[in-house]
């Protein structure tokens, strides 16, 4: 290497360490000291949200609108999944990643779905899961398939060893991760039982002209190298009022995905639970779960 | 003051060939480890081996190690401010410099397994407190680093004066510094222990084990460090002070394999779900026709090293015969580096809380990295002694030269 080459790359590497050089300086100082999301007024979220669109304008030329509205009121959302129905075609998988502007590389995903052989100890033991499947067609026979991505619990452990407060749970039972607050220590993923705590390794890689401009603060606007981020539930789309399923249940062939306001009684959930015997996954952790899983066959 | 500096700088500089070899290696490691560092803040941790599956590796397993390290301090504390042993209140002091050294260690581990430590000061704004373990521990770490520097600076403050310290101050920091070397391992192991979604953290013993095998680890290291000291230096260190240590481990070490053994009974004997990450340790798993197995050479490497210690420490002949008890403590030091490194931290992510095993080694730049921090803590720690053996040789004072005389122990 060059010396020219190497105090570059030097200069760089020390300034990569903090902020995106991209950046202006005004833009630097606000990125650095921005203030914790929970505690900002209306006007600044606002405010908040008009940077973030600019600098994703200013980097690949593309226009996204960033919301940062809050929970409905009398609403809590649970999900349902009925086993008997996935076949494992991890459409869910990724309709959520494009929904979600997950990173393409690294690649980043919120669900993973399990394999497995049928008669196969699985309920509390997922030692014999296997996620790296790769069939012609699905469903494989005497196989069967459990789709897993955040439970959304009630009891979150990831929320609880958090050290800055960087998670929460929303009044909607969305338990978000604000990107900009998180430190990167990855407390929250030793605590996930599920593994749904996803960390940015490196750079996220999103194509500008696939970014999903549709966007939610608390969800999928751009995010970058260093914090660690989950599923919520679509909060981009589920917030909305009317509000829109999440892309997993709008994707799915076989319409083994449920979602809705546990809070009414009527909604597609709330019968699943009613009608069904639901189980939850890992229930000795006392975790909670606002995702059911039952047998419709 | 000012003069005091200059003559601080004159004896930090003075040193033989080996000293300046020593030096030139250490500023080497270190430069290395800051380079390997600049490719991780550019790139991210993908530089790691760690992934998504296996979220803390090698820096976390040193921290750990390091935390117990730390606590070694407290094995000299004890003895020599509490039961006024002489010997071991002549060395009180290097002890305790170890411990900032190993504290200094740890929170550079942690810094560097952080994805943004450049916003590391949002723990101070929002710490969620109580609930988050990891609030704890910066808390107990950093006041375990402020108690000893504040003891270390205190008597060597009043030995640049050419006086004794005072019991009346000594005693509330030694008082404080008990408890809160055994709440540094205690809170650390809680870390870890208090995650119901890791059974192999998740059991009782994890916090009493860490304690045992801190007890050993930071002590041998002291004992080795200390005989290299005294060989550098004209400093005196009895005999008679490092076999009491000796002797301290045999016990720590009992204890310690003790809690171990009840730890892999219960895990084999009953042979649940939960034994998993045990039988990774020791024979590998099986999983989709491959035989994990990365960690199995150093499960038994660590077992083989703290049992031959533990005998060699048993029997009075053999750990006074320095050149054996030497042996022991290396076998000690690397013996509980693997168990309470990457043999707490590793299997705790196998297999992940969805079954899949992924087989981690650290990387090239997470050995950089860790490298260099374990030289700065050498550096830290040589920096420290050449500092305080010229102000106990009454080289180095605050008073005016004809008024200085050779400070002999206490």
């Amino acid at each position: 290497m060059k010396r020219r080459d190497f105090i570059k790359s030097t200069a760089i590497a020390a300034g990569g360490l903090l902020i995106p050089l991209d950046k202006s300086d005004a833009s630097l100082w606000d990125t650095f000291f921005q203030k914790y999301f929970r505690e900002m007024t209306p006007e600044e979220k606002k405010n908040l949200a008009k940077r973030l669109e600019n600098e994703y304008k200013e980097k690949t030329g593309v226009n996204i609108n960033i919301k940062t509205n809050e929970a409905l009121p009398a609403v809590k959302f649970a999900y349902g999944l009925d086993l008997s129905r996935c076949i494992g075609c991890r459409r869910c998988v990724y309709a959520c990643v494009t929904e979600n502007n997950l990173s393409r590389n690294p690649q980043v995903q919120y669900i993973t779905v399990l394999e497995f052989k049928n008669g196969e100890k699985w309920v509390s033991d997922l030692e014999e899961s296997n996620k790296y499947f790769d069939h012609k067609e699905q469903p494989e026979p005497g196989h069967f398939y459990m789709p897993v991505q955040c439970q959304q619990c009630d009891n979150p452990p990831c929320v609880k060893v958090c050290p800055t407060q960087a998670t929460w749970k929303e009044p909607d039972g969305i338990v978000v991760v604000d990107y900009n607050w998180c430190i990167g220590c990855r407390y929250c993923m030793a605590a996930c039982p599920y593994g749904a705590r996803k960390f940015n390794w490196a750079e996220p890689q999103v194509p500008s002209d696939q970014f999903n401009p549709n966007t939610h603060y608390l969800g999928n606007r751009p995010k970058f190298k260093g914090h660690v981020e989950k599923c919520t539930f679509c909060i981009q789309r589920t917030r909305e009022n009317p509000g829109k399923y999440p892309a997993c249940v709008e994707i799915c062939p076989v319409g083994a995905r449920k979602f809705g306001n546990i809070l009414d009684p009527e909604s597609e959930i709330s019968q699943c639970i009613e009608k069904k015997r639901v189980f939850r996954l890992k229930e000795e952790l006392n975790t909670n779960p606002s995702f059911y899983y039952f047998f419709s066959l | 003051m000012i003069e005091f500096i200059i003559d601080l700088i004159r004896h930090i500089v003075k040193g033989n060939a080996k000293y300046y070899m020593w030096l030139l290696i250490l500023g080497l490691v270190i430069l290395d480890g800051i380079l390997a560092y600049l490719g991780q803040a550019q790139d991210g941790l993908i530089v790691t081996n760690m992934r998504d599956q296996i979220s803390w590796g090698f820096y976390i397993s040193n921290f750990t190690f390091f935390v117990g390290v730390a606590a070694a301090a407290v094995m000299l504390v004890i003895p020599s401010y509490i039961y006024h042993f002489k010997p071991i209140k002549e060395i009180v002091l290097f002890g305790e410099m170890l411990a900032v050294m190993a504290v200094v260690m740890c929170l550079l581990f942690v810094m560097a397994d952080m994805g943004k430590p450049q916003y590391a000061w949002h723990l101070m704004l929002k710490p969620n407190f109580p609930s988050s373990l990891l609030v704890w521990d910066v808390i107990v770490l950093n006041g375990y680093l402020v108690i000893n520097t504040a003891a270390v600076t205190y008597v060597l403050y009043r030995a640049a004066h050419g006086k004794e310290y005072k019991m009346s101050i000594m005693w509330p920091i030694v008082l404080l510094s008990i408890p809160w070397a055994f709440s540094i391992h205690t809170v650390t192991a809680f870390l870890y222990n208090g995650l119901s979604s890791r059974p192999f953290w998740n059991a009782s013993i994890v916090a009493p084990r860490f304690i045992a095998s801190a007890l050993c680890s930071g002590p041998a290291l002291m004992i080795i460090v200390f005989q290299i000291v005294r060989k550098v230096s004209e400093v005196e260190i009895s005999n008679e002070a490092i076999l009491k240590i000796s002797e301290l481990i045999a016990y720590a070490m009992g204890v310690n394999l003790y809690l171990y053994a009840a730890e892999v009974f219960k895990e084999f004997y009953s042979h649940s779900i939960h034994l998993a990450p045990l039988d990774y340790l020791f024979f590998g798993l099986e999983k989709g026709g491959t035989h994990h197995n990365v960690l199995v050479p150093f499960t038994w490497v660590a077992l083989f090293c703290n049992l031959t210690a533990f005998i060699i420490f048993l029997m009075p002949k053999m750990r006074t015969k320095f050149s054996i008890l030497n042996i022991a403590c290396v076998l000690i030091f690397t013996g509980v580096y693997i168990d309470k490194g990457m043999g707490l931290i590793i299997p705790g992510f196998v297999p992940d809380t969805l079954g899949e095993i992924y087989d981690y080694l650290p990387s090239m730049s997470e050995l950089r990295i860790t490298a260099g921090i374990w030289a700065v803590g050498a550096f830290v720690y040589t920096m420290m002694i050449k500092t305080a053996i010229p102000i106990y040789k009454g080289e180095l004072s605050f008073l005016p030269k004809e008024h200085r005389r050779k400070l002999t122990a206490h």
